[in-house]
């Protein structure tokens, strides 16, 4: 499958990663409910760190969609707890 | 996946269609789509100018400052062998809130160099997905009908797509940083203007408002330590109200007369 951290790009990783990221990605989101602002830099970091080093980098030149997609890797608890849903600079 | 990257795709996907269903035939959605891409490329390079302008305007305002650091400490130096103290120490607290500026100006224009790089590195990916989508799009047009089309363009355009909205996403977070190192640019600016780092020898002997300001800011002992330290130099030693006294040069006693006696050179 294909994630992608953003700001930084896209990683193919092997389906077998795939229950330890949900683990990791569902603890982030525990984190953040809860307020934790340590728990959610530590799972969050860890989630980070499983997908750059089980993951091979996509090429630039690929042209398709990622399976799943995690905020930037300096994003603050507030901003996970918004969603990320800013407008950003898509024109139109 | 319903953790982060569940919220996360879903913006995005959302993001994607909105952008996929605002035209109806397929190949008018292909040329829609590329048209986005450019006018984001188009932002992406503004977004850089705008970071190398903010930079610019701070190295500026980092020159100047390190110019005003070198006069105060010349004009502490001169103040100081003409007996002035008082003159000397406002000089000195001037340059201590001057240096505690450039020390973060130091650390803003390294955030927003980081900021340029990234942004530079984005445009180059983004360049080269517009590049890919380009030709993609070309071959659609020309060998598929329009019921196969629709599934190539939808995957050619969520790949793109995905990469403009995170490009979008990297460039709102760099430009509102951007913004918030502006205002505090703006800030020293004004303290600037307001003669906080100006010249002292056009200064009265009354203690004004900025004076008050500086004192509150700057470090009072950072202050008393170069003070003594400069004294320390200019007098020839540690001791400097001692030796002063038994080199018959200004001493404690003349404060009243500083001005014209002071302006004796204390040679030990």
């Amino acid at each position: 499958m294909i994630i992608r951290i953003s700001s930084e790009g896209q990683y193919e990783l092997d389906e077998s990663d795939v229950p330890a990221l949900n683990e990791l990605d569902n603890a982030a989101v525990a984190a953040v409910e809860a307020g934790d602002e340590e728990a959610f830099r530590t799972t969050f970091g860890q989630l980070l760190e499983l997908i750059r080093t089980e993951g091979t980098l996509v090429g630039d030149d690929h042209l398709g969609g990622s399976d799943a997609i995690l905020p930037p890797p300096d994003s603050s608890l507030a901003e996970a707890k918004a969603g990320f849903n800013g407008e950003g600079l898509i024109p139109g | 996946m319903p953790g982060l990257s569940g919220r996360m795709s879903t913006v995005v996907k959302a993001k994607i269609s909105k952008l996929l269903d605002r035209a109806e035939d397929p190949s008018e959605t292909l040329e829609y789509s590329y048209q986005k891409q450019i006018e984001l490329l188009q932002n992406v390079k503004k977004g850089i100018a705008d970071v190398v302008t903010s930079k610019k305007r701070l190295q500026l305002q980092e020159e100047k400052l390190q110019q005003q650091v070198v006069k105060l400490d010349t004009q502490a130096r001169q103040a100081l062998s003409a007996g002035n103290e008082e003159l000397a120490r406002t000089a000195l607290e001037r340059k201590n809130v001057a240096q505690t500026e450039l020390q973060s100006l130091d650390g803003q224009i390294a955030q927003l160099e980081q900021q340029q790089e990234q942004m530079t590195a984005s445009e180059q990916k983004l360049r080269t997905k517009i590049e890919q989508f380009r030709s993609k799009k070309e071959v659609i047009k020309a060998q598929y009908s329009a019921a196969e089309a629709q599934v190539r363009i939808s995957e050619a355009a969520t790949g793109v797509g995905e990469e403009m909205a995170d490009v979008g996403l990297a460039m709102q977070r760099a430009l509102d940083k951007t913004e918030n190192m502006k205002a505090r640019a703006d800030a020293v600016g004004e303290l600037e203007a307001s003669g906080a780092f100006e010249d002292l020898t056009a200064l009265g002997s009354g203690e004004d408002d900025i004076d008050r300001q500086l004192k509150q800011l700057s470090s009072t002992s950072e202050v008393d330590n170069e003070l003594a330290k400069m004294k320390a130099e200019l007098g020839g030693g540690s001791t400097p109200a001692g030796q002063l006294g038994a080199g018959g040069a200004p001493a404690e006693g003349a404060e009243g007369a500083k001005g014209s006696e002071g302006a004796k050179e204390a040679t030990p």
